[in-house]
């Protein structure tokens, strides 16, 4: 590869390794982006982690592209999400063309005010490389590498694990274990588990070219194009000039022929023109699987990221969905580990996560079916929707080439406290109970957006003075602190006090003077009501920590 | 939500029928095939109701292959 040297991360003997088995907290397995966002989420909120990972770089190879709006929104969080901002290339549009034309063309963030757009394209291997250096600043984080988890037993109050090293082998226990151990997890086999669902019957060359070129930070997705008949094509644009092209191929294709360079080339050369020049960074030919646990938490071991779902690509839902587990479960397991919640409070992860696969695993389904579809006449209704696209916006609804990532509004979560007020908007984008918080320009202590002053612990945000001073500071004070962020109104001592820039914190939160909205540490609305009433926020915070 | 209507409806029968083979002529069965599929797709958007599409698919459906 041209553009990216994998940075080698030396292993480093621990001294666990000359004690006797050593009892940590929380232990998690595989330092891909999963494992990392979920130590870095722990570490935040003070709680020690290990981290070990077989390998001692970061992925190699053509792997997670883009990064949605609200994976982006957590990584700000976990404070790296400017890095990947900044190396990596915003894009809010796509295309979709059937055959030589232009079927039709989406905007996935049509409107302004949101700090990150739809979509940030970043190679995965820079992405880990981000979260180890941030996970590199946090004193809470042992991260081991060259440390091979080849022996996971659940012991009653604790998971014993044998770790192989170059020194060989040692003992460690945890009271958590963590297994970010990706799509094969090794910990889900020695527990016994599976993860159930289906392989699909096409196979997809991946290349990454580094190529410059004129192409707009866009999307592209081509059905049946002429410089690759019957199959489709997926463009995206990368850091560093590397673009990625996805050429479907097909069932009978030969995995090992077509990853051979004289094969790739002429279908390179057959999109791009003779006269482009580019080089192969990467190229490898891949098939696609939806499956996951039927449940993610086992006792005190906790499935995240691919060891718990996995997805095809078209969607991007594998790494987006992995950081809203962690940022999920951090919080929680934080509580837990602190005792000021029970553990049932981690059977809501599995709950509201497994809940978050499915709609994932069924749009990353459906696309697949869409872009491979498996009989002569679904392709015909394929091909007549493309058809109808170009010309009739009804069809370009049912055009589906991946329905990119967005995260789950947790309506049905045990921790929502349901709307007692009947005012409160409860179409599409509304705040209800289970939403992910909207983000809106701000103007406020911690920065210039609405969620730099939410998340990591529980926020109230209230509009106008809606709190009176004596019980924000009761609510700072509490044993499961809940700070207050004011939109607008007078001075209230202990409030975080912020101002509605352009006034949309309070047309999306459809907030007016006395409304006040409950903020889970992960950024998700817990309740809200039209007027402050102490007793009915502590209830809340009690009920979305499984408190009462 | 509706109800599938399927007393007669169309004012001239025979006219319809006529325009519906008409569409088809001069197709290979393939071109038939896609002309057919457009059709289903444009009458179940002007259609719309969720209920009413499903008794459509039912009865479309009854009487032919495996029932489910
Ligand atoms: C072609 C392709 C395109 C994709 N595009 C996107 C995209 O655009 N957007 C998106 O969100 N997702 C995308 N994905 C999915 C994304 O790559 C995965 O969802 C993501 O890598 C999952 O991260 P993870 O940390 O769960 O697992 P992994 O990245 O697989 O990491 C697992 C880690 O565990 C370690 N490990 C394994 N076994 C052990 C053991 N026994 N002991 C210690 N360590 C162990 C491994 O070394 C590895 O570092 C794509 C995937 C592919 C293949």
């Amino acid at each position: 590869m041209k553009t990216y040297t994998n940075p080698i991360y030396p292993y480093v003997r621990s001294p666990d390794q000359d004690a006797g088995p050593v009892r940590h907290p929380v232990v998690v397995v595989g330092a891909g982006p999963i494992g990392l966002a979920a130590a870095i989420d722990l570490a935040q909120h003070g709680v020690p982690v290990v981290v070990l990972d077989e390998d001692e770089t970061v992925s190699v190879g053509s792997r997670a592209i883009c990064y949605a709006k609200r994976a982006l929104e957590i990584l700000d969080r976990l404070g790296v999400g400017q890095r990947i901002v900044d190396k990596g290339v915003g894009w809010n549009v796509g295309r979709v063309f059937f055959r030589d034309a232009l079927a039709y063309r989406f905007n996935l963030l049509p409107e302004a005010g949101h700090r990150r757009p739809a979509f940030v394209n970043l190679q995965q291997y820079w992405l880990e490389e981000f979260l180890v250096d941030r996970a590199s600043e946090l004193e809470d984080i042992d991260l081991r590498w060259s440390s091979k988890v080849t022996r996971a037993t659940p012991r009653g109050e604790r998971v014993e694990l044998t770790v192989d090293t170059p020194d060989g082998p040692y003992t460690l226990h945890a009271d958590w274990l963590i297994a970010c151990d990706g799509s094969r997890s090794p910990v889900r086999n020695m527990l016994g588990l599976e993860s159930e669902g289906q392989v699909f019957r096409d196979r997809f060359l991946i290349a990454d070219i580094h190529m410059q070129s004129s192409f707009p930070t866009e999307r592209w997705f081509w059905f049946d194009p002429p410089f690759h008949p019957n199959q489709s094509v997926l463009l995206h644009r990368q850091a560093d000039d590397v673009w990625r092209i996805d050429f479907q191929l097909g069932w009978d294709a030969d995995p090992e022929e077509e990853k051979k360079p004289e094969r790739i080339l002429p279908r390179l050369r057959a999109m791009l023109g003779p006269d482009a020049r580019f080089e192969i960074e990467w190229a490898s030919v891949y098939t696609f699987q939806c499956r996951r646990m039927k449940s993610f938490r086992h006792g005190r071991v906790i499935f995240a990221g691919d060891a718990a779902h996995l997805v095809s690509p078209f969607g991007a839902r594998g790494a987006n969905s992995g950081f809203q587990d962690t940022d999920n479960l951090a919080w929680k397991l934080a509580l837990v580990l602190a005792g000021k919640a029970p553990q049932r409070l981690l059977d809501s992860y599995d709950a509201e996560r497994t809940f978050a696969a499915d709609e994932n695993l069924l749009n990353s389904t459906r696309a697949t079916d869409f872009i491979t579809p498996k009989s002569r006449v679904s392709r015909t209704f394929r091909d007549a929707v493309l058809e109808l696209a170009k010309k009739h916006a009804f069809a370009r609804g049912l055009v589906n080439s991946g329905r990119l990532s967005v995260p789950a509004v947790l309506a049905g979560s045990p921790l929502n406290t349901p709307d007692a007020d009947a005012d409160f908007p409860r179409g599409p984008g509304a705040m209800i109970p289970g939403a992910p918080a909207a983000d809106a320009p701000v103007r406020g202590p911690r920065g210039e957006w609405l969620l730099d002053h939410l998340g990591g612990e529980f926020a109230l945000l209230a509009f106008g003075d809606a709190v009176p001073a004596g019980e924000v500071a009761a609510l700072a004070g509490a044993a499961i602190p809940c700070r207050v962020v004011q939109v607008g109104g007078g001075a209230t001592p202990g409030a975080v006090r912020i101002e509605d820039a352009e006034g949309l914190a309070a047309r999306r939160y459809d907030g007016r003077v006395g409304t006040v909205v409950l903020l889970r540490p992960d950024q998700h609305v817990a309740a809200r009501w039209r007027a402050f009433d102490a007793m009915r926020v502590r209830a809340a915070i009690a009920h979305a920590t499984c408190n009462d | 939500m509706g109800t599938l209507n399927t007393e007669p409806n169309l004012p001239s029968p025979d006219d319809f029928y006529e325009q519906l083979i008409g569409a088809h002529r001069d197709l290979s069965d393939e071109e038939s095939a896609l002309v057919n599929a457009k059709l289903v797709l444009l009458l179940a958007n002007h259609v719309g109701d969720p209920e009413v599409l499903a008794q459509a698919l039912a009865a479309a459906r009854e009487g032919v292959g495996p029932q489910r």
